[in-house]
């Protein structure tokens, strides 16, 4: 860090005055007649305002967000309309079963993390005696130790850009013994979950449309939109529903020289590992082969593990990026790896508080500059969602006085998940067409409807996918709200929609109920 | 290796952010020796020994722990109208705080923000058109990055600047055009010298997109009279510019000749065409102000005449995040909508935002003067915000000396300041100025009691840099 650069405000100013020289060529091409529409100081056709849906960033146009789009902002007029008009509906009350948002359904805090965040946000608790009858021993005393890990104890002042040292430190530990190899808490960048940490790769990987992101189909429309958002190519390799959504290298190999064959640069891979939308948890071969393949291949792997505490059946086992890596040998020299991890998902299902981290690993020191610097202009991520951050990594342990409670809390609500996405699944199977993989992990199931071709047709005519089609229908039915598999992208001519497990056990029977029902009428209008 | 330096985004590469670059990392190396530094690199009053306001503590611990309110004994260690108020914010969330909100923020908050704004101005605001954000700056980012198409487009912004909007620009691949504030007349802001900057611009071929104005200022903490605000926005309307107005430091303001007023409030007032026509985006933060809560992570956009079509496209790239955490959302509903008189915790509150911002006022006051008192130092008055920026007239002796060690001139005064005081500041480069004009940025923050000492401990530097370095062959311009 020593090498920084001071602010060099003035040169890109002086840039600016200089512009003339070497830059009047690149902007006379770029006024050519057939771009002036995005380039004119004229007023647009309809506006003589500045900033219209004409003159704005065409990236912000391209970059699309399914999970929060069309389908959500239907059921949310529903909602408003239920209020007041309850028996135009065949149901009660909208179900949001379109994002992994645990609290907004019901699920609970672990009450230890929420004990030390109250305990932290009004410092003042800790200096009175009743405080003791209102929260845990440990959960005081783990407050303390947070406090005296933070300059001043100043919960509300900025922290180091990478977050706070002590918390870093915690959460090195915690990744060293989820691992079994040391974790360096200098490799660990704080954000406002995960989802800024792939936006700053994104950004520093991408410098025009020719740098490809190879990217699993179906995906987490984070990428596509981060891509598209950031100018880049987005370089597909289709998981394999027919074996439970696995990655096949044969696959990525063939992505990889196709895009190369079009003048695309790939630089990265992103893995989600348990997957999302599609719920598959890699066998550990699988990772070893993805390693060595962007090792040979020079990409940066972007390991998008936010899943990694969401596992349900016993024969698979969540097993981090860079365990695999360090197991076979590879080290900071040999494989360039990012892994995300957030508060959100889990059993902790913190969404609201937005924390998280990258640890990035096998980087030069001038790259990781690079790094410190774009998450400085930010300043810092929310110290709250920082300190929950260390504590999902190092949660409370055998012999700790909130140990029992935190662990039934735990194992109830990741036993609960395991039920209800086995519950769902096999009622999805159940139904004329839909073939569901199990989820093996995360939060989501992502049937697959063999919609009839009248199906298909009726789609066309109201000129939307056939498998929106589906899920306005469903939501207009049923009051669920899912998203199109076209959020996600599938292999073309296959249809799917993301449910997540999410609803408490009792409105799962309503819910299978609701789904069956309307899926036989949607079938018998349909029907071939 | 995968990932090189030289293959990187050469936009990261050319960004700068000097609020936290070259001064501030090698104060925390002598930190980590062991040297007592005082950080005034960046406007962190927690950081500085300010106390958090109580009430609003009171209510997010409330929120983040609801068990508590179930809690027969809560009202031993809380007040009765902070239960209240946490029960109010958690009835406004779908799940709490651990539950991701509608991607523009809580409704109920959005509500309470347009009502302030209303209240403020005289005028109505639609929630609908308020985003809260992870702080102001990711609002910036936003909006800028809905602009900004490509380097053909430019951004005015003033200069000195709040790196904010250069990193940013710089990171979105646009241009900045800078113009100038006027050092001798208070940093004050003359419409010829926007004139001229933007002709400039066009000139080269840049397409003029913006105008950003901070107010009141950083580092320059001017506040702008409502003449200067009315020709801004003439400006704007006729050079056809969306105002980007960054008011973050709107209740930091130390005379009583310039009080606030909102670019908003402005607008309205001229009434037709400008009202219906500026595009004007103003921005908020619970970070300064007399809260100073700046480790939240809250803030808020306003958008006046921005269309419907733009606002579902900002919408859209907003729900990429998913949300903004919902603690910092509460806190910028508590800000907006703070204890009353007659309410239980009123008087607390009022008491512990006065001292603050009477001391704030107080200190603005010691250290402009401490500056000015020094040798070859020059110091307009701290109006408002929370920075000190004085000129720093430096010999040519130090102008060699820096080049020598490879540093740029500021840079070298701030490091020799910082060794030997343990005093950290941003030069002035890191926020532009005039050529071969140098500043350094602090804040107003370090604690009342402990002001006198370090201005006096700036001032034995100073005055014995100046001494070392003055051969008598003059000073840096002005």
């Amino acid at each position: 860090m020593r090498r920084f650069v001071i602010g060099q405000a003035k040169n890109l100013i002086d840039q600016t005055r200089r512009r003339p020289q070497h830059n009047n060529l690149n902007l006379l091409s770029i006024l050519h007649p057939s771009s002036s529409r995005f380039f004119s100081d004229m007023s647009a056709s309809d506006s003589s305002l500045p900033v219209t849906i004409d003159s704005i960033n065409p990236n912000v146009l391209k970059c699309e967000y399914a999970v929060r789009g069309e389908i959500v902002n239907i059921a949310q007029k529903l909602q408003d309309d239920l209020k007041t008009n309850k028996d135009a509906y065949p149901f009660d009350e909208i179900i949001y079963c379109n994002i992994g948002n645990p609290q907004s359904l019901g699920q609970q805090p672990i009450t230890f993390f929420r004990e030390v965040l109250a305990l932290c946000s009004h410092t003042a608790l800790l200096d009175r005696d009743e405080a003791h009858a209102l929260f845990s021993a440990d959960s005081i005393a783990r407050a303390w130790k947070i406090l005296d890990q933070i300059p001043g104890k100043a919960t509300g002042a900025y922290s180091h850009s990478q977050g706070i040292k002590g918390l870093r430190d915690a959460i090195a530990a915690g990744i060293e013994a989820r691992d079994g190899f040391p974790a360096d808490p200098n490799d660990i960048f704080m954000t406002d979950g995960a989802s800024p940490g792939v936006h700053m790769m994104m950004q520093l990987l991408i410098s025009s449309e020719k740098d490809g992101i190879l990217c699993p189909i179906p995906q987490y429309p984070l990428y596509s939109a981060s891509i598209a958002l950031h100018g880049g190519s987005l370089v597909p390799y289709y998981l394999d529903e027919a074996s439970g959504w696995g990655l096949e290298i044969s696959e990525l190999k063939k992505q990889l020289a196709d895009a190369k064959s079009k003048g695309i640069t790939v630089r990265a891979l992103a893995v989600i590992n348990p997957g999302n939308p599609t719920g598959q948890v890699l066998s550990e071969e699988n990772q070893r082969d993805i390693v060595d393949f962007c090792k040979k291949e020079g990409l940066v792997l972007l390991a998008d593990e936010v899943y990694q505490e969401n596992v349900y059946v016993p024969d698979k086992k969540f097993h981090s990026f860079k365990k695999v890596a360090r197991s076979m040998g590879y080290g900071e020299k040999d494989i360039s790896l990012v892994s995300f991890q957030s508060i959100s998902k889990g059993y902790y299902g913190e969404c609201g508080k937005r924390g998280g981290y990258m640890e990035v690993t096998g980087f030069t020191s001038d790259v990781r500059e690079q790094i410190y610097k774009v998450a400085s202009v930010n300043l810092c991520s929310n110290i709250s969602g920082q300190i929950l951050a260390s504590l999902v990594m190092s949660p409370p342990k055998p012999g700790d006085e909130s140990y029992e409670s935190y662990i039934a809390e735990k194992e109830g609500i990741l036993s609960s998940m395991a039920k209800r996405a086995k519950t769902l699944e096999e009622a999805l199977n159940k139904l004329e067409g839909i073939t569901c993989n199990r989820a093996e992990g995360a939060m989501y199931l992502f049937p697959c409807i063999n919609l009839p071709k009248k199906a298909i047709a009726a789609a066309e005519a109201a000129k939307t996918s056939p498998d929106t089609f589906y899920c306005k229908r469903l939501l207009n039915a049923t009051g669920v709200v899912v998203v199109p598999g076209s959020g996600f992208r599938q292999v073309p001519g296959t249809w799917h929609f993301r449910c997540t497990i999410l609803p408490q056990e009792d409105k799962i029977p309503a819910i299978v109920n609701r789904l069956t029902e309307f899926h036989k009428s949607f079938m018998d209008e349909f029907r071939d | 290796m995968a990932l090189e330096y030289d293959l990187l985004n050469e936009n990261v590469k050319k960004c700068q952010y000097a609020v936290r670059g070259e001064l501030y990392l090698r104060a925390s190396e002598l930190q980590k020796e062991g040297k007592k530094i005082i950080f005034t690199n960046v406007g962190n009053p927690h950081a500085l020994g300010q106390k958090p306001l109580t009430f609003p503590r009171q209510v997010v611990a409330l929120c983040q722990a609801p068990f508590l309110l179930d809690d027969p004994n809560v009202g031993m260690l809380f007040p009765a109208d902070a239960i209240a108020r946490a029960k109010h914010y958690l009835s406004l969330t779908s799940g709490g705080l651990g539950a991701y909100s509608d991607s523009r923020g809580l409704p109920g908050v959005r509500k309470e923000v347009a009502e302030f704004i209303q209240r403020r101005d005289g005028y109505p605001s639609d929630p609908e058109l308020i985003f809260l954000t992870d702080g102001a700056s990711k609002g910036v980012m936003q909006i800028l990055n809905c602009v900004i198409r490509g380097e053909g487009d430019g951004i005015l912004v003033p200069v000195p600047q709040y790196p904010l909007y250069s990193a940013t620009i710089s990171l979105l691949g646009g241009s900045l055009v800078p113009y100038y504030l006027d050092e001798s007349e208070n940093w004050g802001l003359d419409v010829n010298n926007l004139r001229q900057s933007v002709a400039q611009a066009r000139s080269q071929g840049i397409s003029v997109r913006a105008m950003v104005i901070i107010n009141p200022g950083n580092p320059t903490g001017q506040c702008l009279s409502e003449a200067n605000l009315k020709e801004i926005l003439r400006f704007c309307y006729n050079e056809k510019l969306v105002l980007l107005g960054d008011e973050v430091y709107q209740q930091n303001i130390y005379q009583d000749e310039r009080p606030f007023i909102s670019s908003k409030k402005v607008l309205m007032d001229m009434g037709l065409p400008f009202s219906k026509e500026v595009q004007l985006v103003a921005f908020h933060t619970v970070s300064k102000g007399y809260w100073g809560e700046c480790g939240q992570r809250g803030g808020y956009f306003e958008m006046t005449n921005i269309p419907p079509k733009v606002v579902e496209e900002i919408y859209k790239v907003a729900s990429i995040a998913l949300s903004p955490n919902v603690s910092a959302q509460i806190f910028m509903g508590l800000m907006v909508s703070p204890p009353k008189p007659g309410d239980i915790s009123y008087d607390q509150f009022a008491r512990e935002s006065k001292g603050i911002l009477e001391s704030l006022r107080r200190r603005a006051k010691i250290m402009t003067d401490g500056f000015n008192s020094c040798k070859n130092v020059v110091c307009n008055f701290t109006e408002g915000a929370m920075y000190s920026f004085p000129q720093i007239r430096l010999p040519t002796g130090a102008l060699q000396a820096a080049k020598q060690a490879g540093k740029v001139p500021d840079v070298f005064y701030c490091l020799k300041l910082l060794e030997a005081t343990g005093i950290s500041t941003v030069p002035g480069s890191g926020f532009g100025q005039k050529e071969g004009v140098f500043h350094l940025r602090t804040t107003i923050l370090p604690a009342e009691e402990e002001m006198p000492e370090i201005m006096d401990s700036f001032k034995k530097f100073n005055d014995e840099f100046m001494t070392q370095y003055d051969n008598g062959f003059g000073y840096s311009r002005m």
